[in-house]
């Protein structure tokens, strides 16, 4: 359950989250996507387009056909890219592609879109209420959600239930600001909220799911409006990993010639440690994102000289660490570049 | 026997403690109760084997009874309608009220006459996510409070139940309940980041803090702090400032 704190205008966590859809239609996986603010099929048509050169689009093809060969067991994990890895470093073909590069100057073809299967959730076209949820005691449009979420997770056997099915898939799931009042929830306006629990019990019942199912999830969160702390440290509590977006538009730190280079900060709050006593440790901590004209690059923070009037700096450090970090949510590594790339 | 643990962690994940707890109270012979409510079981399978305990064998000789909240939430959540006698362990989620949990936990640490283990135990990871899902502060330590007088005098089990804190946390509830188990256990376990920030050799400090104060009036507690690093299979303690990278 990858958490992620969108930045205060929604900019780069809206690519952040596109960039986990896409890497879902390129890998082949069927997409879920939720929203109470856009339809979903806008999302879906603004998805960036896969750089497809003839090196990487052998290794699509292997990638491919390791993720399907591969034998899941029923109580799947979320992070379920940790799981990818020892196949992959296993068999050396499909060693050294670890995820894929995307132009975001470019649109996905709807071809490519429509060769996964697409699942969408539109808040406000959603039937009303199912008498069963009032026992549920959740904010209604979170309940629905979690209906149908479940109904598509049993319906297409991602959890194991269709004995029959010898093909396996993995559902990535996108929600897209919750918590916001669109949601009807009103955690990110007052404070206190009037029903504060929903949302951790939404989380609860959601990492359920993703438990016991083949998928994945990323959750944007206006974080920046929700003035009660006690819900942050809650839901942190409960998500396997929390990224967080801090964008320096508007901000004093747009000026500040240390951050020149970037656009912003990225902050991790917390790795999944799943089925081990230790999680993946980088060596550092401070990474900041900048978004060129056709790639959105995250990389360890550095400052540059203090010179007074030069331009050129000196060049950044491989990010082999920090890299394998970020994509376990977003799924891209850069072995051997200098830069992590989406 | 009797005894009270408390597991506590700020900045840090104290998880590793459960493990341990675990694996060592299934090979000391005892009979465990595990209330899971965060992550899933074959989570704790693995890493239990890496310490070497099955899981899955002490499940069926009926040493260990696994309450996996995740999935018992979605099966009352998305599931038949139940029997009437049954009330499901994690009712509280509709209903605010923890008296099913409480009595999940009694009937499975008082069992039958043919049993051969050892005192009973009872495990709780983690108690802050009860709050989460809809317990009122005042219900999680009643229901503590339950469970200490069911395990720890009645059946003289020991009870082990981790919580997480922060220092300059707002969630009052949280803390509340934190300080109040504080004050009532014989023993805390407090697993912290280190203040100075981030290391990769050394994970974290903890503080061990034998209660002695509860039992004795006139007793001082007994602290003892240890530095830690978190392994593959097992964990590394040293006195503070001797990590191995520095020595």
């Amino acid at each position: 359950l990858v958490f992620t704190e969108e930045d205060k205008y929604g900019l780069y966590s809206n690519l952040l989250f596109k960039y986990f859809l896409a890497e879902g239609v390129v890998c082949g996986h069927d997409l879920f996507v939720a929203s109470a603010k856009e339809h979903p099929d806008n999302i879906l048509k603004e998805l960036p387009a896969p750089l497809l050169d003839d090196f990487s689009r052998k290794e699509l093809g292997d990638e491919a056909a390791a993720v399907k060969s591969e034998d899941f067991q029923d109580s799947m994990k979320i992070a379920w890219r940790y799981q990818n890895l020892p196949k992959i470093e296993a068999s050396p073909t499909t060693y050294t592609k670890f995820g894929h590069y995307y132009d975001v100057s470019k649109k996905m073809s709807p071809e490519l879109c429509q060769s996964v299967k697409l699942h969408s959730f539109y808040l406000h076209e959603e039937l009303s209420f199912e008498p069963k949820m009032k026992a549920w005691n959740m904010n209604s449009g979170y309940a629905r959600l979690l209906q149908s979420i479940q109904r598509i997770i049993s319906q297409e056997g991602f959890d194991g239930s269709d004995p029959q099915k010898k093909q396996r898939n993995v559902l990535r799931i996108g929600i897209q600001s919750l918590g916001s009042i669109l949601w009807g929830d009103d955690v990110c306006c007052s404070d206190p909220p009037e029903d504060p629990q929903s949302l951790t019990k939404f989380l609860y019942v959601l990492r359920g799911l993703l438990r016991k199912s083949l998928s994945a999830c990323i959750i944007t969160v206006p974080a920046h409006l929700i003035q009660n702390k006690a819900i942050m440290e809650r839901v942190t509590n409960l998500s396997d990993m929390v990224v967080g977006l801090e964008s320096f538009i508007g901000s004093e730190r747009e000026t500040n010639p240390l951050y020149k280079d970037y656009h912003g900060l990225v902050h991790v709050h917390q790795i999944p440690r799943l089925n081990s006593l230790i999680c993946d440790v980088s060596d550092t901590k401070d990474l900041a994102f900048r978004l060129k004209r056709k790639q959105l690059t995250i990389e360890r923070l550095h400052l540059p000289p203090d010179l007074s009037d030069t331009v050129s700096r000196a060049s950044k450090q491989d990010l082999a660490g920090s890299a394998k970090l970020l994509s376990s949510g977003c799924g891209a590594m850069a072995i051997g570049k200098k830069h992590l790339d989406f | 026997q009797g005894k009270f643990t408390l597991l506590r962690d700020t900045r840090t994940d104290g998880s590793f403690l459960v493990h341990h707890f675990l694996s060592f109270y299934l090979r000391a012979g005892c009979k465990v109760c595990f209330v899971a409510l965060l992550q899933s079981f074959s989570h704790y399978n693995v890493v239990a084997q890496k310490l070497g305990v099955s899981l899955a064998a002490a499940k069926e000789r009926g040493q260990l009874v696994f309450l996996e909240g995740l999935k018992s939430c979605l099966d009352l959540l998305f599931g038949e309608e139940e029997q009437p006698g049954q009330p499901s362990p994690l009712q509280f989620l509709s209903t605010s009220d923890l008296r099913a949990l409480f009595g999940f936990v009694r009937e499975s640490l008082s069992a039958g006459g043919g049993d051969c283990w050892k005192g009973p135990v009872l495990l709780l990871d983690d108690l802050s996510v009860l709050l989460s899902l809809g317990a009122a502060p005042v219900a999680v330590l009643d229901f503590i409070h339950y469970c200490r007088a069911c395990v720890c005098c009645q059946l003289q089990g020991n009870v082990v139940v981790l919580v997480h804190s922060n220092e300059d946390s707002e969630d009052e509830e949280n803390e509340l309940v934190v300080n109040s188990l504080c004050h009532h256990s014989d023993l805390i376990l407090w697993a912290e980041g280190l203040a100075t920030g981030f290391c990769k050799d050394v994970h974290g400090q903890i503080k061990i803090i034998k209660r002695l104060s509860l039992r004795q009036a006139a007793e001082q507690d007994l602290v003892q702090i240890y530095q830690y690093k978190i392994q593959d299979r097992n964990v590394t303690f040293f006195a503070p400032g001797l990590s191995a990278a520095v020595l």
